[in-house]
């Protein structure tokens, strides 16, 4: 029971995200290139969904299906590694037009030359880790 | 959705070596059921739910982009020229995917989450740490964009 729902929220973020054409690398590069609203909009949508399922959760102090409080974590105060994190982010998000959601999900759709990308993101979160404690955060 | 990259590293063992790989994956392996369920939805979506009429980019886009070298999507969502076969025998579209992936996957652990994490999750939140990360997603993203593409291909 507890899989299936996992599963299935998973489902609906692939089917969507592949139907929105999020996933899509075309739809990346003209988003940077201010060249229509479309991923724009998948992205506004998104948060103000979310913003206002958050506030609704904390509002009514909304219990999960096991009747424990929804409790979100704070994002740890911080600077550089979110400046300097994201903008390598942002590059890799560029060239090859996918980030760590859409891999999973083109892969599962059959681009095989998506796993490059996977083995890449897999060698940078490991790099990542081995050289974290030598980074400013 | 980047943490489960860290949960895919700490799988295979590593965590022996490299403490950040040494914690409980098996706390996050919800996680690792919610992919199993994204990658399902994709191969629907696309072998069940796809139309010839996918992807209709601006024109100027399609223009801007056979001065790459670049196919139009043509109802697909991947171009041929960089994820089709016989880009996979150009070694240089075969690195370009592998440090794409590089960066994606150590950029994503440094700021402490992706598009998933920092975009919709944490601005939905009203995280201001969250801000910096998505803005320095862009910055990233229009630098490769405007000044790398071009040089690249």
């Amino acid at each position: 029971m507890k899989v299936i729902k996992y599963l299935l929220v998973g489902f609906v973020f692939g089917l969507v995200l592949t139907k929105s054409e999020a996933v899509s690398w075309y739809r990346i590069y003209e988003m940077f290139q201010f060249q229509s609203f479309h991923m724009y909009g998948i992205i506004c949508t998104a948060i103000t969904v979310g913003l206002l399922g958050v506030q609704v959760i904390k509002k009514r102090k909304l219990k999960d299906l096991k009747g424990n409080a929804i409790v979100i974590a704070d994002k740890e105060p911080g600077s550089v590694r979110y400046w300097i994190g994201g903008i390598i982010f942002g590059l890799g998000w560029a060239l090859v037009g996918t980030c760590p959601g859409p891999v999973f999900i083109l892969l599962g759709a059959g681009f095989l030359s998506v796993s490059i990308i996977l083995v890449g993101a897999l060698m940078g979160t490991f790099i990542y880790g081995v050289l974290k404690n030598y980074l400013p955060h | 959705m980047s943490t489960n990259l860290r949960s895919l590293c700490s799988m295979s063992g590593v965590g022996k070596f490299v403490p950040f790989f040494d914690f409980d994956w098996r706390a996050h392996r919800w996680n690792l059921v919610v992919i199993a369920g994204a990658m399902l939805g994709g191969y629907v979506a696309v072998h069940y739910l796809s139309d010839a009429g996918n992807v209709a980019l601006n024109p100027d886009t399609i223009k801007q982009l056979s001065t790459f070298g670049i196919d139009a999507p043509q109802g697909k969502l991947m171009p041929d020229a960089i994820f089709g076969e016989d880009a996979l025998h150009q070694p240089k579209m075969i690195f370009l995917l592998l440090v794409g992936g590089v960066l994606i996957g150590f950029g994503s652990r440094y700021a402490g989450g992706c598009t998933s994490g920092h975009a919709i999750s944490g601005l939905s939140n009203l995280q201001v740490p969250s801000l910096k990360a998505v803005i320095g997603f862009f910055i990233g993203g229009l630098i490769m964009s405007h000044l790398l593409y071009p040089l690249i291909f």
